[in-house]
C-alpha cells in the first residue's frame, strides 16, 4: 500500500458533517496532513446563517484548527482556505439539496465521507430515520446520479468512493464477538439467525420509514385534539398563573410541539428496542447501513464503524474534544457528586475511542479505496496516454491472503469479485477486541482521579466521589423514579400553598433535586445500554488494513486500538481535557475570571442602560394589596369592630385568592370596589401612615438601594404597580414615573371603579411600550425587576429582565432563559407585623406591659364607611364613628 | 440617710461573676481576680418629694437673670413650649413624664394669663419624627389632645425651608438656622430632660431646633476628636460650638426659658431590680430573677424579646427642676447629675470591658444595629468621664453586644445604605466625610425624615463621627459574641468569648493586662484622676 500522502495527493474529498466532532477533526486532518488535498463541504444553511459563515465559525474556527493555525501564521489564509470548498445542501433532501453547481462539485470529488449523523441516542424517530437511515442511500444516490458526469471530468474514472460512517452499535445488543459484516451478508450467508456475527433481525425498512413519517403527522393531529390542547393549557397555566392570554397561548404552542417531539422520540425507543436494539440511533444507523449494501452495489463503498468516540489521544492536541459527548456528562455528574449510583456490569467492556484514532483509520480506508472489481463494463480508457487514475482508486483485489492474529481468515472477501459489483468493506474501529477497557477499571480510573483533583462545591468545598456498587440498570431506574415522584409531589404540594422567601427557597432546592435525579435517570436509561453491552467488535478487517500501510504510516496515522494505554489516556488526556471543557471549579477559591451573575450585574448597571422599571409587591416590598386595604379599613376603628373587618375580609379569601390565580386584572378590579365611599383626603392622610410605618417596615432595603443605584447612574425609573396611586405616592422621589392603578372619585369620595384599567399581566408590557415610545426609550436597553409569572410579559419586554425573589415558577423560568436572578431580603425590623394590624389610636399609659397598646381610651374615626369595609355591606354602626364620615 | 455613693470593687478570688449585659439580655462573667476592678454606679437618689410644687417654685424662682415665667406671659403673645424627643430619658420613664409635669404647669400659667398663641414643637433636631404613642407618653393625653387636633403640637422639620429661619452667622463662622416658629415667638420655653451632662444648656435650641446647615457646624469628625470627652463642658469642643450659637440666638433677640429636670436612676421595676444591685448583695429573689428571665429570654425569638425589652419603662422619678436663663440653669443641673453620676475612679485601666444593653438614645423602640452599638460603647460610654478616659492611651475596649446584621428599615433607612457603601470602603471618621453631603441631600432620605419616622440621610454619619475621639485614642476594639460578619464591617474584632478576647487584647496591651468593667446601666460618669 502507497503512502496515505501519496495516495491522497491532489484529491479532493467530499465531507457532510463537517460541523460534528469526527467531520471537525477529519477536515482538519486532511488540511494539515495532506498538502495538496481539497475538501468539499456540505453544510446546510441555517435561517439565519449562510453555509459558508457556517464553515467559518463552526468548523475553522474551532479550537482543533489552533494548532495549524500557530504552525502557518497568516499563511493559514493563503494556503489552507483556498483548499475549502462549502456546498449548501442538506442530507435529508434529495440529491443532498445541491443544486447544479453542488453536483459538479461532488462529480469533482473522489472520495465522499459521510458523516453527518443525528447522534443523540434520543432523536425523534422521523429525524433518525430521515438522517440516519436515507442519509446514507441519499449519498448514495447522488454520487450515482453525478457519475456521468464525473466520468466526463475525469473520463475513465469510478464513481466517487463513498466512506459511510456508521457506528460499532448497530451490533450493540449482539451477545458475543461481533464481527466486520454486513447485516444483509450474514442474512444470506447464514443458516441461522441465531449463529450470525451481528445482529440479523429481519426488518421491513420501507414500512419503518413510512411509518415515521407518518407518525409525525398523525401526532401534529392528535396533539391539536381539544382535549390534548386543554391538557396543555392547563399545564401552562399551573407554570404561568394569570401571565396574560398571549404568553399562555406561546406557552401551549410550545407545549404542544415538545409534546409532538416527546412522543416521537418515545416511539424511537419503543421501536428500537422492539426490534433488538438499544436506541433509535443504532437502530437507524443499522437499517441505513442494509440499505445501502442493498441497493447500491454500483458505488465503490466503504463502511466505518466507530464504537463510542472521544477526546483525541494525540491529534490535533492531545485531549481535543469538540461539544459535550455521552461519557463527559456523565462522568461530570459524577464528579459533582449528582450521581450516586449508575448501571453497569464491572467486567464488562466500555468500547471508547479516541477521535484522532477514528480518523487515522478513515484516513487509510480512503486512501486504500474501495474493495471488489467495478460492476459492469470497465470504463473505456480513452486512447492516448494512461488514464491518470489516482492509486486510491485503484481497485485491489484483495485484503491480503495472510491470516490474522487469531487464525482466522479476513471475512470481507471478495464475494463481489467476478460477479459484477463493489463490495461493500466494513471497518469496526473499536477497542473492545484487541484492547478492551473494562467498565470496573475505567470507574476506578475516574474515582481514583477526583479523588486526586477533586472539583469543588460553590462554596469552595471539595466534593467527595461517591462509591459505586454497580446495581443493575432496572434498580437504578426504578429508585431515581421512585424519588422523582416523591420531590414532584412535594413541590407540588409547596406550589399549591402561597409562600413567601423560606418557602420559595425550599420550593427551590426541591426543584433542584428533582431535576438531577431526572438528568440521571435520563443517563441512567439513555445510556446504560451502553455500559451493560456484551458484544466484542472484531477489529480483523481494520487490522488487515493496518498491517498493510507503510511503517512511517503505521507511527503517523496510527489506528492500532492496542497503542492506548488506558490509565494513562484517562488519567492524563481524557479527565483533564473534559474538566476544563466542562467549565467546573477545579480549586477551591473563587475563579479568578469574574462569573457569570457578576457579568450579567456589569451589564444591569451599565451607564448604557437607558431605563430601570420596577415591580412594587414582593419586588421592592413585601406586601399586597389586601395587605394596605386591611389596614386602613382597621386604621380608624377599634376593638371588636377592627376584629369585625378583618374576619369578614378573611371569608372572602379563598374567593379573592381563586380570582386572583385566574386573572389578576379582575382580582383588583373586584377589589378595589371595597374602597367604595371611602373619603379620598382621609385616605391620603392615611396611606403616608401606613407606608410609613408598614411598608417601610415590610421593604427590601437592597431593592430600595437598586433603585438609587440606577438612578445615580442616570438610569430612567419607572415602577408598575397594581397598587393604588395614593398608597404609593410616598415612592414619588425614587421613581421618574409610577405607572398604578387609580380610583375613580367623585365628590371626594372614592367611586368604586377604577380610572384606568390596572397595570397588570400584558398590560404592563403594553403599558411600558407606550412609555418607551412617547420618551424616546429603548425597551431593549432597559431593565426590569419582578417576583412572578404575572410580570413574564413585562420581563419579556426588556433587554435586561431580573427575577427577584422569584416565585416557583418564575425562578424556574428564569432559569431556563439564563436571566439574571436575585434574593432581595427584608431587614429584620422590631416593627414588622405579620398581619396588617394599624397601632390602635390613644397611646395606653400602662407601663412595665409586654403589649401596651391593647387598649384605645378614645373615640376615634372611621376613614372608611363602614359598608365599604365590610364585603357583606353589614350595617352594623361601630361605635365612636363619627356621623359626618359617613357616606351619603 | 443619702444613697450610697459609686463603689469601686476590686476583684479577687471570691468575687462573684459580674453582670454583663448583652443586647436584648445579660450573662454573668468571671473576671480575672487580682488585676480587674468593677465600677458599681450610686444608688438612685432619693427623688423629690412634691415634684408639681417644686416644678412651680422654679417657674416662679428663675435663675440667673430671668424673670419669673408668669411675668413673661401676656395673651397676645406667641408662646412655643419645645420639648426633648422619644431619645430621652433612657429607657422611657414611667406615666408622668417628666415633659408632661412640667409643660402641664407652664400651659396652666398660660392659660391664666390668657395667652393664646401656644405650639408645642418636639425638638427632633435630625432625629425621627415621634408617633402618636410616643407623643401621648411624653405629654400625656390631656395635652395631646387638647393640642393635636387643632394642628398646635408641631415636630420641629430641618428640612422645611419655609420653617426655618437663618439668623446669622457666629464668628467663627458657624451659619446660625434654627425652627421659625421658635425663633419669631416673644417666648420660647425649652423643657429639657437632663439624663447626661452633655444634654441641656445651649444645645438644647442651638441643635434641638436647628438645621442640617447648623448642625454639621459641630456634628463632624474635627469637633468630636477635640471633645475630651463631649461630655464635660469644659473640655468639649462640641459645648463651644453650641454656646457660641447659643449666645448669638441670644443676641438675636430670640428669648428663651429654659427649663431642666434631673432623674435618679432607678431605670428597672422591681421585677427586674437585680439588675440594679450589686451581685453580692442579691437576695435569693433577685438570683431567682436572674435565672429565671435568662431562661425565658432565651426561649424567646428576637423580636418577642424586643418587644418585651422596649416596654419596659423605668420608674425614674425627678430630683431637681431648675428653670430660667439658659447658663445659670445649666450649672445647676450638672451640679444635679454629677450627684447622681459621678464615680472616683483611681487610674487608667489596660482594657475596659462594658456589656452593651439593648437601648442607646436613637433605637427607642427599634432595633440597636452595628452602627447604634458601636455608637452606645465608643461615643457615649467611652465618653462618661472627667479628667481621662477610663482606658488609657493604646488600650482595648472590649464591649459585649450580639450587633447582629438587623436594621429597622423605617427608622433607619440611610444607617443600612450606609453600612453597606460607606463602611464597606472606610471606617475612618475623617474619611467617611467625604460621602457625608450626598446622604445629607438625598431627596429620598428628606422625604422619609420629613413624612415618616426616619433619622435624617446623614444621622449614621454623626453616630460614627461620635466614636472619633475612642477610635483614634484605642489601639483595638473587640465585640464579643457579635454577628462577625457585621463586627469585622464596623473594623472591630470579633471574639466568642470573654477569654478570648482577653486574650486578643494582649497583643496590644501586653500581658497581665488591668481591666475595669463599668457597670451600666444605669449610667455613671466616672471621674478619673
Amino acid at each position: 500500500m502507497p503512502r496515505i500522502a501519496d495516495a491522497l495527493h491532489g484529491k479532493r474529498i467530499f465531507i457532510t458533517g463537517a460541523t460534528g466532532f469526527l467531520g471537525t477533526a477529519l477536515v482538519e486532518r486532511i488540511l494539515h496532513h495532506v498538502d495538496s488535498c481539497q475538501v468539499v463541504l456540505l453544510i446546510r444553511p441555517s435561517s439565519r446563517t449562510s453555509p459558508e459563515r457556517r464553515a467559518e465559525r463552526e468548523i475553522l474556527k474551532n479550537d482543533c484548527f489552533d494548532e495549524l493555525r500557530r504552525e502557518l501564521g497568516d499563511r493559514f489564509t493563503t494556503e489552507v482556505l483556498p483548499r475549502v470548498t462549502v456546498a449548501a445542501g442538506d442530507v435529508t433532501r434529495s440529491n443532498l439539496g445541491l443544486d447544479e453547481q453542488g453536483m459538479e462539485m461532488l462529480a469533482g470529488c473522489d472520495i465522499a465521507i459521510h458523516s453527518a449523523a443525528a447522534v443523540a441516542f434520543d432523536s425523534p424517530i422521523d429525524t433518525a430515520v430521515e438522517i440516519n437511515l436515507l442519509g446514507p442511500t441519499r449519498v448514495a444516490q447522488a454520487i450515482r446520479d453525478a457519475a456521468p458526469l464525473r466520468r466526463k471530468i475525469i473520463p475513465g474514472s469510478y464513481p466517487t468512493h463513498l466512506i459511510s460512517i456508521s457506528t460499532a452499535y448497530v451490533a450493540g445488543t449482539h451477545q458475543g464477538e461481533a464481527a466486520e459484516i454486513l447485516a444483509t451478508e450474514a442474512m444470506a450467508g447464514s443458516a441461522s439467525s441465531r449463529t450470525s456475527t451481528t445482529v440479523t433481525t429481519e426488518v421491513d425498512i420501507d414500512a419503518e420509514i413510512s411509518t415515521a413519517r407518518r407518525l409525525r403527522s398523525d401526532l401534529q393531529a392528535t396533539s391539536r385534539h381539544p382535549d390534548q390542547l386543554d391538557r396543555f393549557a392547563r399545564v401552562a397555566r399551573k407554570e404561568l398563573g394569570s401571565a396574560g392570554p398571549h404568553v399562555l397561548a406561546e406557552r401551549v404552542e410550545h407545549l404542544r410541539e415538545e409534546w409532538v417531539k416527546k412522543s416521537l422520540v418515545d416511539a424511537g425507543k419503543a421501536r428500537s428496542q422492539s426490534m433488538g436494539w438499544p436506541d433509535a440511533y443504532a437502530f437507524t444507523k443499522a437499517l441505513g447501513e442494509r440499505l445501502l449494501a442493498k441497493d447500491y452495489r454500483d458505488i465503490p463503498i466503504s463502511i466505518v464503524r466507530p464504537s463510542i468516540i472521544e477526546s483525541a489521544l494525540a491529534l490535533p492536541t492531545p485531549g481535543w474534544i469538540r461539544g459535550f459527548r455521552m461519557a463527559e456528562p456523565i462522568i461530570i455528574s459524577y464528579a459533582r457528586g449528582l450521581l450516586k449510583e449508575f448501571p453497569g456490569i464491572p467486567e464488562g467492556i466500555i468500547d471508547v475511542i479516541p477521535v484522532d484514532i477514528v480518523v487515522s483509520a478513515i484516513m487509510a480506508v480512503a486512501a486504500r479505496g474501495p474493495q471488489g472489481i467495478p460492476p459492469g463494463p470497465a470504463p473505456t480508457i480513452p486512447p492516448g496516454p494512461a488514464p491518470t487514475i489516482p492509486p486510491g482508486l485503484q481497485p485491489e483485489l484483495a485484503l491480503g491472503d495472510k491470516e490474522d492474529s487469531k487464525g482466522r481468515m479476513p471475512t470481507a472477501k471478495m464475494e463481489g469479485a467476478g460477479t459484477g459489483g463493489w463490495t461493500p468493506t466494513v471497518y469496526h474501529v473499536a477497542t473492545g477486541s484487541r484492547n478492551p477497557l473494562r467498565y470496573g477499571e475505567l470507574v476506578d480510573l475516574v474515582k481514583e482521579w477526583f479523588s486526586a483533583t477533586p472539583l469543588y462545591d460553590a462554596d469552595g468545598q471539595p466534593i467527595d466521589v461517591p462509591e459505586w456498587s454497580f446495581p443493575g440498570r432496572g434498580r437504578v431506574q426504578a429508585q431515581l423514579k421512585r424519588s422523582i415522584k416523591f420531590l414532584a409531589g412535594l413541590e407540588t404540594l409547596i406550589g399549591s400553598v402561597p409562600v413567601h422567601s423560606r418557602g420559595q427557597e425550599l420550593a427551590a432546592q426541591l426543584e433542584d433535586q428533582r431535576t438531577k435525579a431526572e438528568r440521571a435517570l435520563t443517563y441512567a436509561e439513555l445510556y446504560g445500554a451502553y455500559t451493560e453491552t456484551d458484544a466484542v467488535f472484531l477489529v480483523d478487517n481494520l487490522m488487515s488494513l493496518y498491517n498493510q500501510m507503510h511503517e512511517d504510516d503505521k507511527r503517523e496515522y496510527c489506528f492500532d486500538p492496542a497503542v492506548i494505554h488506558w490509565p494513562e489516556y484517562v488519567r492524563e488526556i481524557h479527565l483533564p481535557s473534559i474538566v476544563t471543557h466542562a467549565r467546573v471549579r477545579t480549586t477551591p477559591s473563587k475563579p479568578r475570571s469574574i462569573s457569570r451573575s457578576e457579568r450579567s450585574m456589569k451589564a444591569i448597571l451599565s451607564p448604557e442602560r437607558q431605563m430601570a422599571v420596577f415591580d412594587l409587591e414582593n419586588t421592592l416590598i413585601s406586601a399586597n394589596v389586601v395587605d394596605s386595604y386591611l389596614w386602613l379599613a382597621m386604621r380608624r376603628q377599634k376593638g371588636v369592630d377592627r376584629l369585625a373587618v378583618a374576619s369578614r375580609l378573611a371569608l372572602q379569601i379563598p374567593r379573592l385568592w381563586a380570582l386572583d390565580r385566574k386573572d389578576r386584572g379582575d382580582f383588583l378590579r373586584t377589589f378595589y370596589r371595597y374602597y367604595e365611599g371611602a373619603r379620598m383626603e382621609a385616605l391620603r392622610e392615611d396611606a403616608m401612615e401606613f407606608f410609613h410605618s408598614f411598608l417601610m417596615a415590610r421593604s427590601y432595603p437592597a431593592g430600595f438601594a437598586r433603585v438609587r443605584k440606577h438612578r445615580s447612574l442616570g438610569h430612567r425609573t419607572v415602577l408598575v404597580t397594581g397598587s393604588l396611586d395614593f398608597l404609593v405616592e410616598p415612592l414619588r422621589p425614587l421613581f421618574d414615573e409610577i405607572l398604578c392603578a387609580r380610583l375613580a372619585v367623585s365628590d371626594g369620595q372614592a367611586s368604586g371603579g377604577l380610572e384606568t384599567p390596572p397595570p397588570t399581566g400584558e398590560a404592563r408590557a403594553l403599558l411600558l411600550a407606550g412609555y418607551a415610545r412617547t420618551h424616546d426609550l429603548d425597551l431593549s436597553e432597559s431593565v426590569a425587576y419582578a417576583d412572578s409569572v404575572s410580570d413574564l410579559s413585562l420581563l419579556d419586554a426588556v433587554g435586561f429582565p431580573v427575577a427577584v425573589n422569584a416565585d416557583q415558577r418564575l425562578s424556574a423560568l428564569a432559569k431556563k432563559r439564563g436571566w439574571h436572578t436575585e434574593t432581595w431580603k427584608p431587614a429584620t425590623s422590631s416593627t414588622t407585623q405579620t398581619l396588617a394590624i394599624p397601632p390602635s389610636l390613644g397611646g395606653s399609659q400602662l407601663s412595665g406591659r409586654i403589649f401596651s397598646r391593647i387598649l384605645d381610651m378614645l373615640p376615634g374615626e372611621t376613614t372608611l364607611p363602614e359598608h365599604a369595609a365590610s364585603p357583606y355591606g353589614s350595617r352594623r354602626a361601630s361605635a365612636g364613628v363619627k356621623k359626618d364620615s359617613l357616606p351619603r | 440617710m443619702s444613697p450610697r455613693p459609686g463603689y469601686v470593687l476590686e476583684v479577687d478570688r471570691s468575687t462573684p461573676p459580674v453582670l454583663f449585659w448583652n443586647g436584648e439580655g445579660y450573662l454573668l462573667e468571671k473576671l480575672p481576680p487580682e488585676r480587674s476592678r468593677v465600677i458599681y454606679p450610686p444608688d438612685p437618689l432619693h427623688p423629690l418629694e412634691d415634684p408639681i410644687a417644686k416644678i412651680r417654685h422654679a417657674l416662679d424662682h428663675p435663675m440667673g437673670d430671668s424673670q419669673p415665667l408668669e411675668t413673661l406671659l401676656h395673651p397676645d403673645m406667641r408662646l412655643t413650649i419645645a420639648f426633648d424627643d422619644v431619645s430621652l430619658p433612657l429607657p422611657a420613664m414611667q406615666a408622668p413624664d417628666a415633659r408632661q409635669l412640667v409643660i402641664e404647669q407652664v400651659l396652666e400659667m398660660a392659660a391664666e394669663a390668657g395667652v393664646e398663641d401656644v405650639v408645642l414643637l418636639a425638638a427632633l433636631s435630625l432625629h425621627r419624627r415621634m408617633t402618636e404613642a410616643e407623643l401621648r407618653h411624653a405629654l400625656g393625653n390631656r395635652v395631646y389632645n387638647a393640642f393635636e387636633p387643632h394642628g398646635l403640637l408641631l415636630q420641629h422639620d430641618a428640612e422645611d425651608p419655609d420653617g426655618l429661619i437663618l439668623l446669622g452667622t457666629t464668628d467663627h463662622g458657624e451659619e446660625v438656622e434654627i425652627n421659625r416658629r421658635a425663633a419669631t415667638s416673644d417666648l420660647l420655653v425649652y423643657v429639657n430632660i437632663n439624663l447626661v451632662p452633655m444634654d441641656g444648656g445651649h444645645k438644647s435650641v442651638a441643635t434641638g431646633l436647628a438645621s442640617y446647615r447648623s448642625v454639621r457646624h459641630h456634628h463632624n469628625a474635627h469637633t468630636m476628636t477635640h471633645s475630651r470627652s463631649f461630655m464635660d463642658m469644659d473640655h468639649s469642643e462640641l459645648h463651644s460650638a453650641n454656646w457660641r450659637m447659643g449666645r448669638f440666638i441670644r443676641e438675636s433677640g430670640v428669648k428663651v426659658f429654659q427649663i431642666e429636670t434631673t432623674l435618679n436612676t432607678n431605670a428597672f421595676p422591681s421585677q427586674f431590680s437585680f439588675l440594679q444591685r450589686r451581685e453580692w448583695e442579691w437576695t435569693p429573689r433577685d438570683r431567682a430573677g436572674f435565672f429565671a428571665s435568662s431562661k425565658a429570654l432565651a426561649l424567646m425569638g428576637d423580636r418577642t424579646r424586643r418587644t418585651l425589652f422596649h416596654s419596659i419603662k423605668a420608674p425614674m422619678q425627678l430630683t431637681s427642676v431648675q428653670a430660667g436663663e439658659v447658663e445659670a440653669v445649666h450649672q445647676s443641673t450638672l451640679t444635679n447629675v454629677f450627684d447622681q453620676q459621678l464615680v472616683h475612679v483611681d487610674g487608667q485601666t489596660d482594657i475596659l470591658t462594658m456589656g452593651l444593653p439593648y437601648i442607646s438614645p436613637y433605637n427607642v423602640n427599634s432595633i440597636m444595629n452595628p452602627i447604634l452599638v458601636a455608637c452606645l460603647g465608643l461615643g457615649y460610654l467611652f465618653n462618661m468621664y472627667r479628667g481621662k478616659p477610663l482606658v488609657r492611651e493604646g488600650g482595648v475596649v472590649i464591649m459585649r453586644h450580639p450587633t447582629p446584621w438587623a436594621f429597622n428599615t423605617t427608622h433607619h433607612p440611610s444607617y443600612i445604605d450606609f453600612f453597606e457603601e460607606v463602611l464597606a470602603d472606610t471606617t475612618d471618621p475623617v474619611q467617611i466625610s467625604k460621602y457625608e453631603e450626598a446622604y445629607a441631600t438625598d431627596p429620598w432620605y428628606i422625604q422619609l425624615y420629613r413624612t415618616g419616622h426616619a433619622y435624617h440621610g446623614v444621622h449614621p454619619f454623626y453616630m460614627w463621627y461620635w466614636c472619633a475621639h475612642a477610635l483614634e485614642h484605642l489601639s483595638s476594639v473587640i465585640v464579643i459574641g457579635g454577628d462577625r460578619r457585621a463586627v469585622k464591617r464596623l473594623g472591630f474584632r470579633p471574639a466568642s468569648t470573654l477569654d478570648d478576647a482577653l486574650e486578643m487584647a494582649e497583643d496590644s496591651v501586653g500581658s497581665q493586662p488591668t481591666i475595669t468593667h463599668i457597670r451600666v446601666p444605669p449610667l455613671m460618669m466616672a471621674e478619673v484622676s
